[in-house]
């Protein structure tokens, strides 16, 4: 944790976050190796940029998809993500 | 059979002309004097498997920096959206051309080496090349690349796997390839020289294990060796699945070694567009799906897993393209591959006199193919 707002989760260096028409998804590059996320997943690896923290990804996903409720889950993401090493923090 | 999917990664094999002369490269026997596509014909390449789908970019060969035209095939790649990889020995990786290529927007470079001391990678490359290997590695580090380092392991280094872990962690490596040689073209012919016994492949999983335990280590993807495996390895995922490889020629392949496979006419994209290529040609169609199958896969329950294997190790000691991979413990062929375990297990002061270590020179290219 890192400071009052929490940590400021951002993709690794060296990993690439793209749209890929033909895949119909977004993707996450990376030496030799690609992921396909799924729409939930892209959304909020959009967001992991080092500005924001998780609170204000949380914050944003919601008002973006008129809903509420979503820190667990965005929560349960980030941490499989950081397992995967796909983000650290900022 | 399904439609088959887009391309996603494309293999571009630039050159077969290489410094090194290492003993196991799976590049074809013949690769001596062959034509090279030019520039523009590569330009196209990359446009036009972009545009089916591919996202991975290999540049490969041979030794890729052998081509003075490389910084401006990944800057077209990266213009194209691809993640660009650069597979190199390290050879002509020197600091003007490693900022160009960084100019340029290559996302990651693969360094190879072949053991973690100077006696046994100057001998299996038939170069002198490990010094300037470990300062390329260092540069590849001060430039900022991700840096993964790729050991092809066998009979002659597979005791020196600590050291190659270690080494890759002194040098900062993101992740270490630790891949045991896969028994095609060079390799193959050389596979007495190259197989471990199995004590030796036991020893050295137990060394991964414990790496991958510390902290300190990179990543490590430990392929091994299938002859030792009693299911047949998924190859490359499918054949005309997800890999879409180029050779210098221009020919196009399913895989970078399917081109030994006989009774195959394999399209070349100077005069075949690479959407045809892929959908349409006999050389991408002949081993999609299950169709091609016979017995024992074509009623077996896991030929979805392992999709009947590899073609190429089935035509290399089954004599048949379409015969079940001789890997399999199901196959009439397994015993191929237990002879050759079965000599492996020999310890050195008993073993016959092999024929000697084949390097893969021009020289010996020219040799064989006039054989």
């Amino acid at each position: 944790m890192s400071g009052a707002s929490g940590p400021m989760p951002r993709i690794v260096r060296h990993y690439r976050l793209q749209w890929e028409p033909v895949q119909d998804c977004h993707v996450l590059l990376y030496p030799e190796g690609m992921v396909q996320l799924n729409r939930s997943a892209a959304e909020i690896l959009r967001r992991c940029d080092g500005t924001r923290s998780v609170a204000a990804i949380v914050a944003e996903l919601e008002a973006a998809f008129a809903t509420s409720g979503l820190a667990a889950d965005v929560a349960q993401f980030l941490e499989h993500a950081r397992a995967q090493r796909w983000i650290e923090s900022a | 059979m399904n439609a088959p999917g887009p391309p996603l990664w494309l293999l571009a094999e630039l050159t077969y002309r290489c410094p090194l002369h290492c003993a196991f490269c799976y590049n074809p026997l013949g690769f001596a004097d062959g034509a090279e596509l030019p520039t523009e014909d590569w330009l196209r390449v990359l446009r036009e498997a972009r545009a089916l789908g591919a996202v991975q970019c290999g540049f490969s060969g041979g030794e890729p920096m052998l081509r003075d035209d490389l910084e401006t095939l990944v800057a077209e790649a990266h213009r194209l959206g691809y993640y660009t990889n650069l597979l190199t020995s390290g050879i002509g990786l020197d600091e003007r051309r490693m900022a160009a290529l960084r100019e340029s927007g290559l996302d990651h470079i693969q360094l190879s080496f072949q053991d973690s001391t100077r006696e046994v990678n100057d001998f299996l490359s038939s170069t002198r090349t490990f010094d300037l290997k470990r300062t390329v590695a260092a540069s590849i580090k001060r430039h900022g690349y991700p840096m993964v380092l790729n050991v092809v392991v066998h009979r002659l280094n597979i005791d020196h796997v600590d050291r190659i872990i270690a080494m890759a962690a002194e040098l900062g490596a993101e992740y270490l390839e630790l891949a045991n040689a896969q028994y095609y073209a060079w390799a193959h012919l050389n596979r007495d020289h190259l197989l471990p016994s199995r004590a030796q492949l036991e020893r050295a999983e137990a060394v991964v294990a414990d790496w991958r335990r510390r902290a300190d280590a990179p990543r490590i993807y430990h392929v091994v060796p299938d002859y030792y495996e009693s299911r047949p390895k998924r190859c490359m995922n499918g054949w005309g699945a997800v890999f879409l490889t180029v050779t210098p020629d221009g020919t196009a392949l399913p895989c970078h070694t399917a081109r030994m496979l006989p009774g195959l006419a394999f399209p070349n994209v100077r005069d075949t567009g690479l959407r045809e290529i892929w959908y349409d040609s006999e050389g991408f169609n002949r081993y999609r799906g299950d169709d091609w199958m016979r017995e024992p896969c074509r009623s077996c329950p896991e030929k979805t897993q392992d999709l009947g294997g590899c073609r190429c190790q089935a035509y290399l000691l089954a004599g048949d393209p379409a015969a079940a991979d001789p890997v399999c413990t199901r196959s009439p062929d397994r015993a191929q591959v237990d002879a050759a375990i079965a000599r492996a297990q020999i310890t050195d002061d008993g073993r016959p006199p092999a024929q000697p270590l084949l390097f893969r020179t021009p020289k010996a290219s020219r040799a064989l193919a006039g054989r």
